[in-house]
């Protein structure tokens, strides 16, 4: 065997073992997460609330608060999303309006997500004077999640084929009318799946939600449904701590004796609800496509 | 009479079209919501960054260069002590030690999955790295909090908490990152490379070294600039870890700030339009004009190295 080859098996054994080192830091952050966290997960510790001093607190309120800002974010932020993303891939000419639509939409999305929080904070929590609450927290998950969102939808819409395009125009639509009941029908598993693969991000995100929907999770009356009162489970001008929120404060300055357990219970109910939303992403679009392209 | 009305008609915009003009603006709209927002952040954290230096009048030079920062009180030599420089210089700090960390190994397994094992590549590599990917930063920092610490104070003493545990921390959060946008970028070189290599007698590792990274090379630093991006603007993972004390880092094991930490950890102490406050608001600006810089310089490696089909 000559130089080079020696050379070249060497080579790739080499890498060969950094992609076995990477799979092991890789496997043991998921293990790590699962296997320290999901003992510490039960019933009780999902529905009932936090305690601050002494042990036994679980996650309810602000699992419910994670999930109530989340549809809220994705309510809010989908019509938008579904509106830029149909200008920009049906609409938009190739011109410099358009080159600058696209840096800007670049830019957002490549914001430390601080900033974002910090803009919320400013133009939400202080100038309109909503102070910490749900729907602070919602408008800046908005934003946060606007970009990506966008991008996503857009990929999907521009998947789609010409054809149907074409066929909608010959057919006599507007151009409007073709993309309202022909091209986002078509691009509907993308967008979904998109739609999906966004609540995971923004299910996780904490930096944004701190000085947005605030630190706290007073406590719930779940028995009143009715969004005019404080203690009301869908009020929106209350502070509600998120699940991501809770593992970093209570981190940060937690003082309760099982701490460790209820961050990493916290921790594995998170990467929990990202890998369902992840899997669901595929497994819904695969679904609607098959039952979309089976009707024709 | 039957002519005019037929001409008024005629000349009316059809249902349809009214429509078609309807759905045009409503969708131009949303997009110009968002071209709002974006300029509303800027222009937003810009005037609150800059009124530290116009309306506090601390000059450029004592915020950029100061090494002691506590906002509100003065320095032994009189001025007021804002030198945002430890914080500068930890953000740096983690952020390019991550990137040296993490692009050896984030390469190497971008080219085992593409170039060497494909199949266990997309097989077990591609969803795991999707799955790491979607991790929330704060389930990263916990791990750190109770792993890697831990390892840092048992291995190097100290407290454990410092620039070392933060790089750990990052190393790991942006590693996903760049193999995937590595591997994408691998993926678009074309076949024929590999083949027209391989049919001149060259080896594998040849092939690998010579020709594909070389062709890869400004999508892989696309790659490491997004991480990089990724790890400088993170805020919570390296607040957790890093030990939040405003001090220029002498050593990676002491405690130490970033820019992202002390935002964080102070924001809610301080009364809006006091010094203290408007000292982080311009350390937001800071963390804001970087996050333009990394844009930039993704834009300038994307048109330099396009790759021409």
């Amino acid at each position: 065997m000559n130089r080079t080859q020696k050379q070249s098996q060497i080579a790739i054994l080499l890498l060969r073992l950094i992609a076995a080192l990477v799979v092991l830091i890789l496997a043991f952050l998921i293990g790590y997460i699962f296997i320290t966290g999901l003992p510490n997960v039960s019933w009780k510790f999902l529905t009932s609330p936090a305690k601050a001093f002494t042990a036994g607190g679980g996650i309810g309120v602000q699992l419910f608060n994670s999930i109530y800002l989340l549809i809220l974010a994705m309510i809010i932020s989908l019509p938008i999303a579904l509106g830029a993303s149909i200008y920009l891939s049906e609409y938009a000419k190739d011109n410099w309006f358009t080159s600058m639509i696209r840096t800007a939409i670049e830019i957002l999305s490549s914001l430390p997500s601080v900033v974002v929080g910090l803009f919320g904070f400013l133009l939400f929590v202080v100038q309109f004077n909503y102070g910490f609450s749900i729907i602070s927290g919602a408008l800046t998950l908005t934003i946060f999640n606007l970009p990506l969102l966008t991008r996503n939808i857009e990929e999907s819409l521009a998947s789609v084929s010409d054809d149907q395009r074409q066929g909608g125009l010959g057919l006599g639509l507007s151009k409007y009318e073709t993309i309202v009941h022909i091209v986002v029908p078509a691009a509907l598993p993308g967008i979904i799946s998109g739609v999906i693969l966004c609540s995971g991000r923004v299910f996780g995100e904490a930096a944004a939600l701190i000085y947005t929907a605030g630190q706290s999770a007073p406590a719930l009356n779940f028995g009143d449904w009715n969004p005019f009162n404080i203690d009301s489970p869908l009020s929106p001008l209350r502070p509600a701590e998120t699940l991501a929120v809770h593992i970093w404060k209570i981190n940060s300055e937690g003082i309760m004796p099982d701490l460790t357990q209820v961050s990493s219970g916290s921790a594995a109910v998170l990467v929990l609800a990202i890998l369902i939303f992840n899997l669901s992403a595929r497994y819904i679009g695969r679904k609607i496509f098959e039952k979309m392209t089976s009707m024709n | 009479m039957q002519d005019q009305k037929l001409a008024k008609q005629l000349m009316k915009k059809s249902k349809t079209a009214r429509y078609e003009r309807f759905g045009h603006l409503l969708s131009l709209s949303a997009l110009l919501l968002i071209m709002a927002i974006v300029l509303g952040i800027i222009i937003f954290i810009a005037t609150k960054g800059l009124s530290t230096f116009f309306r506090d009048n601390i000059s450029f030079k004592d915020f950029f260069t100061g090494v002691i920062w506590n906002p509100g009180t003065k320095t032994p030599s009189g001025q007021q002590a804002v030198g945002a420089l430890p914080m500068i210089v930890g953000s740096f700090l983690v952020t390019i030690l991550a990137a040296i960390v993490s692009t050896p190994f984030a390469i190497g397994t971008a080219v085992y999955m593409t170039e060497i094992s494909p199949k266990r590549g997309a097989k077990i590599l591609q969803p795991v790295t999707e799955l790491l990917v979607g991790i929330p930063s704060v389930v990263y920092g916990f791990i750190g909090l109770s792993v890697v610490v831990p390892f840092v104070r048992n291995t190097f003493g100290g407290s454990g908490f410092g620039i070392l545990s933060g790089t750990f921390v990052l190393f790991v959060m942006i590693l996903p990152t760049i193999v995937s946008m590595t591997v994408d970028s691998l993926k678009a070189v074309p076949k024929y490379y590999r083949q027209a290599s391989l049919a001149l007698g060259a080896t594998k590792w040849q092939t690998i070294w010579k020709v594909v990274l070389r062709a890869a090379t400004p999508g892989i630093l696309t790659a490491i600039v997004f991480g990089m991006a990724r790890a400088f603007g993170e805020a919570l993972a390296v607040q957790m870890v890093i030990g939040n004390a405003a001090l220029m880092p002498h050593n990676l094991v002491s405690p130490a700030s970033t820019l992202t930490s002390v935002l964080t950890a102070g924001m809610g102490n301080t009364v809006m339009g006091s010094l203290q406050n408007d000292a982080l608001w311009s350390l937001a600006l800071v963390l804001l004009i970087m996050s333009l810089l990394f844009n930039l310089m993704v834009h300038f490696i994307g048109r330099r190295g396009a790759f021409k089909k």
